[in-house]
């Protein structure tokens, strides 16, 4: 198997191991994972209150969505940016 | 096919972008962790931020060329990191991306680029917070890297293959990452019943369990990076030392 062929496999099983939880649990909320530990922070220490507010929330989930859309395209923007470049720099090296 | 895949995967990246679900996740939250707590794991990764700018500041100077590559280090965790993916578990977490840089530049730099990626959830997103930022620092950019550093080492010096070795370096890097946030919380919050034990194992259900299948995609989709690097970057592998260099292979290996 070509080393292109591999990644495509990889990356479809990438794709499925997000897909398979929402077969599995069609109710479920797929909240935060660190929201039902503040929940269970909560069950331990009744009493405890974070004694520290975010120094800025986004507004609103559409907002908080759009920033963590915004990282991920810069991010993957960065990360194809080098591999676009490295490829063509490949191809022009005399051979 | 090389090109189609590429393209692939910046596809696949934005559709996982759009599928993320607005919650909060992974991290301690600001302020959940009690003062002193907070305090302590600041100075736990003092020492590890200043190996890392040393770190980063030798990479610069003896490899100017190098310097894309880190950036693509730091743009990889900067995407993983902002992916929340459904997990089996019924909740979502997202990956960590850090174990590519930590093979790639080692552990320490991680502390770095993985300590920026922290402070930018922090203030923009409400994504884990200031005061824990030292806790979170140590689980996802010191204990994660190290991790993923010394499993590649140990793989590619029992002969085991580059995938296998990336793979592993980088899944286990990110499921440590959450058991290590697991541990923190539980140190601050022993259960009554049960104490730290207990809590430890409350807290590993809600992160590492989550974590999981998460850790598996981040071991592929480190692998297919790396595939790319070993394909069109083989000067700057060199360099690193990742892949031998054709003229002394022998040479190069031996010396470490």
């Amino acid at each position: 198997m070509s080393t292109s062929q591999k990644n495509f496999l990889l990356l479809l099983i990438v794709m499925l191991l997000a897909a398979v939880p929402f077969l599995i649990h069609r109710k479920a909320e797929f909240a935060g994972a660190d929201d039902r530990a503040a929940e269970a922070i909560t069950q331990i220490r009744p009493d405890y209150k974070p004694w520290l507010k975010p120094v800025w929330e986004p507004p609103s989930g559409e907002v908080e969505t759009f920033l963590f859309a915004s990282q991920a395209a810069i991010g993957s923007g960065i990360v194809c940016y080098f591999l676009g470049y490295s490829k063509g720099k490949k191809q022009r090296e005399p051979k | 096919m090389i090109r189609r895949t590429t393209w692939l995967t910046l596809y696949l990246l934005l559709a996982m972008a759009v599928l993320a679900r607005p919650a909060f996740a992974m991290h301690i939250a600001e302020g959940f962790l009690p003062f002193n707590w907070a305090a302590f794991w600041f100075i736990v990764v003092l020492p590890f931020w200043i190996w890392g700018l040393r770190s980063l500041q030798h990479t610069v100077k003896s490899n100017p060329g190098l310097k894309m590559l880190l950036g693509l280090a730091g743009a990889y965790a900067f995407v993983l990191s902002a992916l929340k993916i459904p997990s089996v578990t019924g909740s979502c977490s997202h990956p960590t991306g850090v174990g590519l840089g930590a093979v790639l530049f080692g552990p320490a730099a991680m502390s770095i680029l993985g300590g920026i990626v922290l402070i930018f959830q922090a203030l923009l997103l409400a994504h884990g917070g200031l005061s824990t930022l030292g806790a979170n620092t140590f689980s996802m950019a010191v204990v994660g890297p190290f991790v993923a550093y010394g499993l590649y080492r140990l793989v590619r010096k029992l002969k085991g293959s580059m995938p296998l070795a990336v793979f592993l370096a980088a899944s286990l890097g990110d499921l440590m990452t959450y058991v290590t946030t697991s541990l923190q919380l539980a140190l601050a919050f022993p259960a009554q019943a049960g104490g730290v034990v207990a809590s430890m194992l409350k807290f590993m259900g809600i992160f590492a369990v989550t974590q999981l299948p998460l850790a598996i995609s981040e071991g592929f989709l480190t692998v297919i990076v790396f595939n790319l690097l070993a394909a069109y970057n083989k000067n700057e592998l060199e360099e690193l030392s990742i892949l031998p260099e054709k003229t002394a292979a022998e040479g190069s290996r031996s010396r470490q």
